[in-house]
Order: C-alpha cells, then structure tokens, then sequence
C-alpha cells in the first residue's frame, strides 16, 4: 500500500498544491530530486529516456531536460533559486512548448514520523498557463499512467 | 442541461448530518463552479446536477492525478531499491 497522493487545483487561483509522504529518509528523498541520474528514474515518462543535460542543484544554478517523443516533446529550463539541503528547494520552471510562462515551485523536505513528507507549492503566472501545462503533461503521460494502472490492478 | 436530480434543498439536507446552511453553501459553491443550477418551482428550489460538467472536471484532474501517482511509486520503488541508485544503501551507511 502506497502513500496517498494529495493534490490541490482550485479554480481560480494558479497553483497546483502537492503533499506526499515517502517510507525513506529525507537524505534519501532529497537526493532523488537533486541527483540527476536519479531523477531521470521517476520523473520523466517511462516509454522515453528523459535526457537531464543540466542540473546544477545549487542556489543560483540551473537545469534543462529534455523528454518526450517526437510527437509530444516535453522539454524545459529554468533556476534553482535557493536550494537548502535536505530541506528545501525553490526554483523556477519554463518549458519550451509555453515559452515565457515561468512558473516558480517550492518544495520542502521534512521529517514526519520516521517519514519523509514533501510539500510542493507550483506557482504558474495565470490560470491559464496552468492548466495548459496539466494538459500538456497530460498528453504524453496519460497513457502511460493507464498501463501502470492496469500493472497495479493484475498485481 | 445534465442529468435532473429535482432534489430540493430539504430534500438534499435529509441523509446528511450537517445544518441546512451548511448544505445551502455547499450548493451555492457547485452552483458557481457551474457543476449544478437550480430553479424556481413554488416553494422548493430544485437542484439539477450537470453530470457533463462534472464529469469533464473530473476526468480532467483525474488523469492529472494518475500521472502524479505514476511518478511518486516510480520513486517509492527508486527508494526502496538497493541498485546502483544506492539509496537504501546510503541509508544502511547512515545507521551504522
């Protein structure tokens, strides 16, 4: 049993809220967000390779990766605008399909009954922009996440 | 227009435990999300529910949601493995 997965999109405001708890350290946890070689791991669809070219995980550096097929390329840059070790990072977020709608996200790491709890706060400059970006992610991600669900359901 | 429920707000309020303003605030939110209108129809105020509207919000979120899900496990399994990521490893360094 995994834990649960709360994410908040109200209408009207363009934030996109996530709460998750991990059953690791928040060393551990930490490092798989900053790691690049680990990140490619989680974060980008399965089907493709998720290619980190940059990831410099310290406050002022920057990253870009490049992911997605030919069909539904999802790449982005941006600036990790602070990064607190095992604690927090802050940093912007452009991708190429929606060029100049930065959004900022804050992600903190702390330590909750032996569990490591991250608490992501996305930023996006309108609503729009925001949704855009769900339905983006959507595109390439969706089916994928049907054949996970199905691997989850035969399990 | 969606599905009619033609569900009056006395009627609405009967199976739940929470006060009859409390229901009124509930409808007032969905009814400005647009997910429900009501009508005037003598003393009662029908409620008819736009199982469309609904319906798009939700597939909509959900399949946000999924995909969300998909990559937490993907990390999950990342930090329970003790393959080249070395996280569990790391760890078991850190307790001894």
């Amino acid at each position: 049993m995994s834990n649960p997965t709360t994410i908040t999109v109200d209408d009207g405001v363009p934030f996109v809220d996530t709460v998750r708890e991990f059953d690791a350290p928040v060393s551990a946890v930490f490092k798989a967000h900053v790691d690049p070689d680990l990140l490619a791991k989680w974060l980008g669809p399965r089907s493709t390779t998720m290619n980190v070219t940059e990831y410099n995980t310290v406050t002022g550096g920057s990253w870009r990766y490049e992911s997605g097929d030919g069909n539904n390329p999802c790449s982005g840059r941006g600036v990790f605008h602070k990064v607190d070790p095992d604690a927090l990072i802050i940093m912007t977020f452009e991708f190429d399909g929606a060029p100049d709608q930065v959004g900022i996200s804050t992600t903190t790491f702390e330590e909750v009954d032996g569990r490591t709890r991250i608490v992501a706060h996305e930023v996006y400059p309108s609503v729009e922009a925001r949704d855009m970006a769900l339905a983006t992610g959507m595109n390439y991600g969706v089916i994928e996440g049907y054949e996970r669900l199905d691997e989850l359901l035969s399990a | 227009m969606g599905e009619r429920l033609q569900a009056a707000g006395r009627r609405v309020k009967e199976p739940f435990a929470i006060t009859k303003q409390a229901v009124s605030k509930h409808i007032q939110v969905l009814e400005h999300a647009g997910l429900v209108t009501r009508s005037r129809d003598a003393q009662r105020r029908p409620v008819h529910l736009d199982a469309a509207a609904l319906e798009r919000l939700t597939a909509w979120l959900d399949q946000y949601r999924l995909i969300a899900e998909r990559r937490f496990r993907l990390l999950d399994e990342l930090l329970a493995s003790d393959g080249p990521a070395g996280l569990r490893r790391n760890r078991e360094e850190e307790l001894t």
